[in-house]
């Protein structure tokens, strides 16, 4: 077994997909915790099907660089849906289920309509589920990835604080001078990165794992923030390369597999919590 | 001179008017009551006082060396809380948060300032607990020693009670009265419940016009006679 892993490892490609796979869980999972409790967990799949969306157009345009047309589309989307919506008309749930099922729905229409290439379906299984695309990446995309990764950890690290307290509380925050809506924006923002960035790895369907099961099950075990928070990301670390490397052992997807240790990791984590409390 | 003066407010928001030019000051050590139905006007009033929100019409504003950021807010729990996973010390910290700037850790005396509100409200033995874990009265301490860690003025408080039980309510209210009374710290308290007056020094009572004056005044005036009347018939009710 080890013998296979070293073998596979040797390869480059090998090796690129696991360093991308491993800095974009961890991304996800710091976040993940704040939107969970925020009750944004849906926050994920939702923005991840309007990225499916603007890649659709992005296809249909015959735009060279996919990127140019997803990325600022989904950031668009992630600040409409995070800012802190006192008077909005329609919010939370049903603004996120409008725009998923509505960008999912056009997208797919417009690749059916203007599709150039012969197996339509499998472009879409393939966008949505993850594809090999992760094991095809480029070292300008490995380098492009790290650097991503680099600057949101950076900035979860140096606003921590600040942004535990949006979280817990916005208007408290907002009344004694931390610029609430500057840090809605800026978790808007990293969200709509991380989730154009785990595309690749994981497929739409399946970045909501990466964003909620860490934390959740996190939350199972420790009480305090910082502590969820650290168990989170290192929970989604492991659970990343063990998915990686047992997707390579069984010949399984890696986007499924992935989400397969994550559940696993979760129904530990309860039933610790049960124990520890009986 | 006072610490917060309106002048000549008009609340309300798209279109409709909820109360017209409102005239009052708080001063140093005061203890204000704001009365009224819901949907008066009572959070829109707060958020102006706060400056979340702009009022319709006239001014707010600090006075005495108050800066706009000083009052120290107490909203009212929401659903988000209820269950989340933070240490009391987490979360009293985060009133250190507004003065920090772009400072992104905690200093030693704000870790002491912090320190010493837990203790002051008794709660410092709660430091490592889990806030979900607490009693509802646990809760609205953490909550009462995070504001205290952002002010020591002056408190605004939401309806500090409730969902609180009868003896805890009673409790928070002496509390609050004891940080008015030895710490000096003005207070400004939303609320429903007549008992809570028994502390205040003003009555704001905002409903069909407002009305502002001391207690006695507002207890002898037509609107609080009534209020006041409730409130007998209430206590004899429950004897």
């Amino acid at each position: 077994m080890i013998e296979t892993l070293r073998m596979y490892l040797a390869y480059p490609f090998v090796r690129y997909a696991v360093i991308v796979g491993v800095l974009t869980a961890l991304c996800a999972s710091l976040l993940g915790v704040s939107l969970v409790l925020k009750r944004f967990s849906f926050i994920g799949d939702g923005l991840s099907h309007v990225a499916f969306g603007a890649m659709a157009i992005a296809a249909v345009l015959h735009v060279a660089n996919s990127m140019l047309i997803v990325l600022p589309v989904t950031v668009l989307c992630a600040i409409l849906l995070l800012r802190p919506g006192q008077n909005a008309k329609i919010r939370g749930d049903a603004a996120i289920a409008i725009l998923s099922v509505g960008s999912l729905g056009i997208g797919y229409l417009l690749m059916n309509i203007f599709s150039t290439s012969s197996n339509l379906s499998g472009d879409v299984c393939s966008s949505l589920f993850g594809s090999t695309s992760i094991l095809t990446l480029s070292s300008a995309e490995v380098a492009l990835c790290i650097a991503v990764s680099v600057i949101v950890i950076g900035c979860f690290i140096f606003f921590y604080h600040k942004i535990f307290a949006v979280t817990f509380d916005e208007s408290f925050a907002q009344a004694t001078g931390t610029d609430a809506e500057k840090f809605n924006l800026l978790i808007a923002v990293i969200v709509a990165v991380i989730i154009v960035l785990a595309m690749n790895l994981v497929g739409s369907l399946l970045i909501s794992a990466l964003i909620i099961f860490p934390a959740l099950s996190a939350m199972r075990l420790f009480s305090s923030f910082l502590s969820v928070t650290v168990c989170s990301a290192v929970l989604s670390v492991v659970c990343t390369l063990t998915g990686m490397l047992g997707s390579i052992l069984w010949e399984t997807p890696v986007g499924s597999t992935i989400v397969a240790v994550d559940i696993a990791a979760f129904l530990i984590c309860c039933l610790i919590s049960r124990v520890r409390r009986a | 001179m006072a610490l917060i003066t309106c002048h000549d407010v008009t609340l309300g928001y798209e279109g409709t008017v909820l109360v017209e030019d409102l005239n009052f000051e708080i001063g140093s050590g005061d203890y204000l009551c704001i009365l009224g139905e819901n949907g008066s006007g009572k959070s829109t009033l707060i958020r102006t006082l706060l400056h979340l929100q702009d009022p319709v019409k006239g001014t707010v504003t600090e006075g005495d060396g108050l800066r706009k950021n000083e009052i120290g807010y107490l909203p009212q729990q929401t659903l988000v809380q209820k269950d989340f996973p933070a240490s009391v010390e987490e979360i009293v910290l985060s009133g250190c948060l507004g003065r920090s700037g772009f400072r992104p850790f905690y200093t030693k005396e704000e870790k002491a300032l912090a320190g010493k509100n837990m203790e002051r409200l008794g709660i410092l033995d709660l430091k490592k607990r889990c806030y979900r874990e607490l009693s509802g009265g646990q809760q609205q301490r953490v909550l009462l020693a995070r504001s205290l860690c952002a002010t020591q003025k002056i408190l605004l408080l939401d309806e500090p009670v409730s969902g609180l039980d009868p003896k805890a309510a009673l409790e928070m209210y002496d509390l609050i009265a004891q940080l008015n009374r030895e710490s000096g710290i003005t207070v400004i308290m939303v609320t429903h419940d007549m008992v809570s007056i028994r502390y205040a020094t003003h009555i704001l009572h905002i409903g069909d016009g407002w009305f502002f004056g001391t207690k006695d005044e507002y207890l002898s005036s037509p609107a609080g006679s009534s209020f006041a009347g409730l409130y007998e018939t209430e206590q004899k009710e429950g004897e």
